[in-house]
């Protein structure tokens, strides 16, 4: 190893060990921001140093490459509205996967067909994972990245024989994997590995309904990591396998958690789309019991503590800022405000905190549902906005119920429950959530944001 | 003996994330992902050689792109973390 390889190699190892100093501040809401510096500093470290490598040596098209795509990420960052964070993130993943799959790519095409020839066996099939990882990534978040922007229908599309297609997907692929290692100078195998992987990266997606997608962003965020790890064995570069696995396994525990909370397996969620819908086994029947605005400022006018509970809907309203005028509204009256957040609430982990913050409620004031369930009975008014599943009774009290053995935020248990709603049947409807029968259960009817603001202006004129 | 450096690398490499990754409180998780996803752009590091490398053309304009894409992610990610962060705000008293 001369000099300069040992040298690279050496601020690599540096601006790995930034990485996991930046992912240890990002534990801690007041060291986080640090955290994230500290990891682009490694980031900047781990690109300069490569640009010394001396088989570089064209630097215009790098510039181009950086300038162009730097401008574009800048521009996204700075434009992107809080509540399209799970669109964001999702079209950012399929990036990656794209540059993974295209640095695989490359990989091959820059060897000549003595070296490809000669070398041994392992590349290939580290180029391979590299470049099936990537294009599954990228084609699954470009699903993804439409169903969340509302560009394409978000219902899970199902169809006969989805599974035999998914199946047969999988067996050419893994016959691709031989015959691309056996013959890596034939560049159809190349091609078909790639158009494979993208459409059974479709399939795998479009199966999947609107409320997991929380799982799938997740998910396909723990294979960007994945396929920037195989990009890294298959161009013998150590930084990339270190950094890519963190990345891997912060997806794979999001996914995680996600799945926890929803009580079911990773394979349920991804095969949902293959199973029959459950059918409901009893039918709920009840009487919505509907409530003014005004009637509902009362109530909370009179009220001591007050729980909030949001869920996508707000998103939807854009509601979080008449939500937090609310807030200081009610703490000026003497009442406690506090916030429930399910862990797949809102259509990505941890999405609902984020639109709180922006409406500059501290991180203290939210909790995790393990936090608020214990002293739920001391709640005067639990506000439900625009969550459905995640406070649905049904998951504790219905055998029969998709949601069955799921655990939630139990707001019926609350002194009263307010349940903000676009609409609802009134009457014997058959509406999937329990909650809204329930004797202390009130339905407040309209758009998020005006009814929140109607009880605002009876709290100012008051 | 370089397939058993590199198991040893994978090993400790996934056990360290796991052991971080947890610690991450759940308010966190949104800019833990936006974060990460500009971690995952260290593919940049990957696409430079092909993209300023002595090759053919099809493999400059597919490190090129790949340089690009990664970009997006490596500055659009960390900016858009900032700018998540600091939106984070303790109470004031």
């Amino acid at each position: 190893m001369d000099t300069l390889t040992y040298f690279i190699n050496l601020a690599y190892v540096a601006s790995a060990a930034l990485f996991i100093f930046g992912l240890k501040l990002l534990g801690h809401p007041d060291s986080a921001r640090k955290g994230n510096f500290v990891s682009a500093i490694g980031m900047f470290i781990a690109v300069v140093v490569t640009l010394m490598d001396q088989q570089i040596i064209n630097f215009h098209w790098i510039v181009i490459g950086v300038v162009v795509g730097g401008a574009i990420g800048a521009w996204k960052a700075k434009t992107v509205e809080m509540t399209a964070m799970p669109e964001m993130v999702s079209l950012f993943n399929g990036f990656g996967g794209m540059a993974s799959l295209l640095v695989g790519w490359a990989t091959i095409s820059g060897m000549t067909e003595e070296q490809l020839l000669a070398a041994d066996g392992g590349l290939f099939v580290a180029t391979f994972l590299t470049i099936m990882i990537g294009a599954v990534t990228f084609s699954g978040s470009f699903i993804a990245w439409g169903k969340l922007s509302g560009k394409m229908n978000s219902k899970a599309i199902i169809f006969d024989g989805l599974r035999l297609v998914s199946l047969g997907h999988l067996i050419a692929l893994t016959i691709l994997v031989v015959l691309f290692t056996l013959q890596p100078d034939v560049g159809i195998w190349l091609y078909l590995t790639i158009i494979v992987a993208l459409s059974f990266g479709i399939l795998a997606t479009i199966s999947i309904g609107g409320a997991d997608m929380p799982v799938v962003i997740a998910l396909l965020n723990s294979y960007s990591g994945v396929a920037a790890a195989a990009a890294g064995i298959a161009i013998d570069n150590t930084i990339l396998v270190v950094t890519g696995l963190l990345v891997g396994a912060s997806g794979l525990i999001l996914t995680n958690i996600m799945c926890k909370a929803m009580n079911r397996s990773l394979l349920n969620v991804l095969l949902s789309g293959f199973a029959k819908p459950p059918e409901m086994g009893e039918k709920i029947e009840g009487e919505v019991k509907i409530m003014s605005s005004s009637d509902a400022f009362y109530v909370l006018e009179a009220a001591q503590s007050v729980l909030v509970v949001p869920g996508y809907g707000m998103a939807v309203a854009q509601a979080q800022h008449a939500v937090r005028e609310l807030q200081d509204l009610l703490e000026e009256n003497n009442c406690a405000v506090e916030y429930a957040i399910h862990a797949v609430a809102g259509r990505m982990p941890g999405h609902m905190n984020v639109l709180l913050a922006e409406a500059d409620v501290p991180y203290e004031q939210l909790f995790e549902m393990d936090d608020v369930n214990p002293r739920m009975e001391n709640y005067d008014v639990a506000i439900v906005i625009g969550a459905n599943d995640v406070v649905n009774p049904a998951a504790k009290e219905m055998k029969g119920s998709p949601i069955y053995g799921m655990p939630v935020i139990e707001v019926y248990r609350a002194k009263t429950v307010f349940v903000l709603k676009r609409s609802a049947n009134a009457g014997f409807a058959g509406v999937d959530n329990p909650l809204f029968f329930k004797e202390n259960t009130r339905m407040v009817l309209g758009d998020a944001k005006d009814t929140l603001n109607n009880i605002i202006r009876d709290f100012s004129t008051d | 003996m370089q397939e058993i450096y590199l198991i040893f690398v994978v090993l400790l490499a996934a056990l360290l994330g796991f052991e971080l990754i947890r610690k991450v409180p759940a308010t966190l998780h949104t800019p833990l992902m936006s974060g990460s996803n500009a971690i995952s752009g260290i593919t940049l590091v990957g696409a430079l050689a092909s993209s300023g490398g002595d090759y053919g053309w099809l493999t400059v304009i597919l490190g090129t792109l790949a340089v690009a894409l990664a970009s997006i992610n490596v500055v659009g990610g960390y900016m858009v973390t900032d700018r998540m962060l600091g939106m984070f705000k303790k109470k004031q008293k």
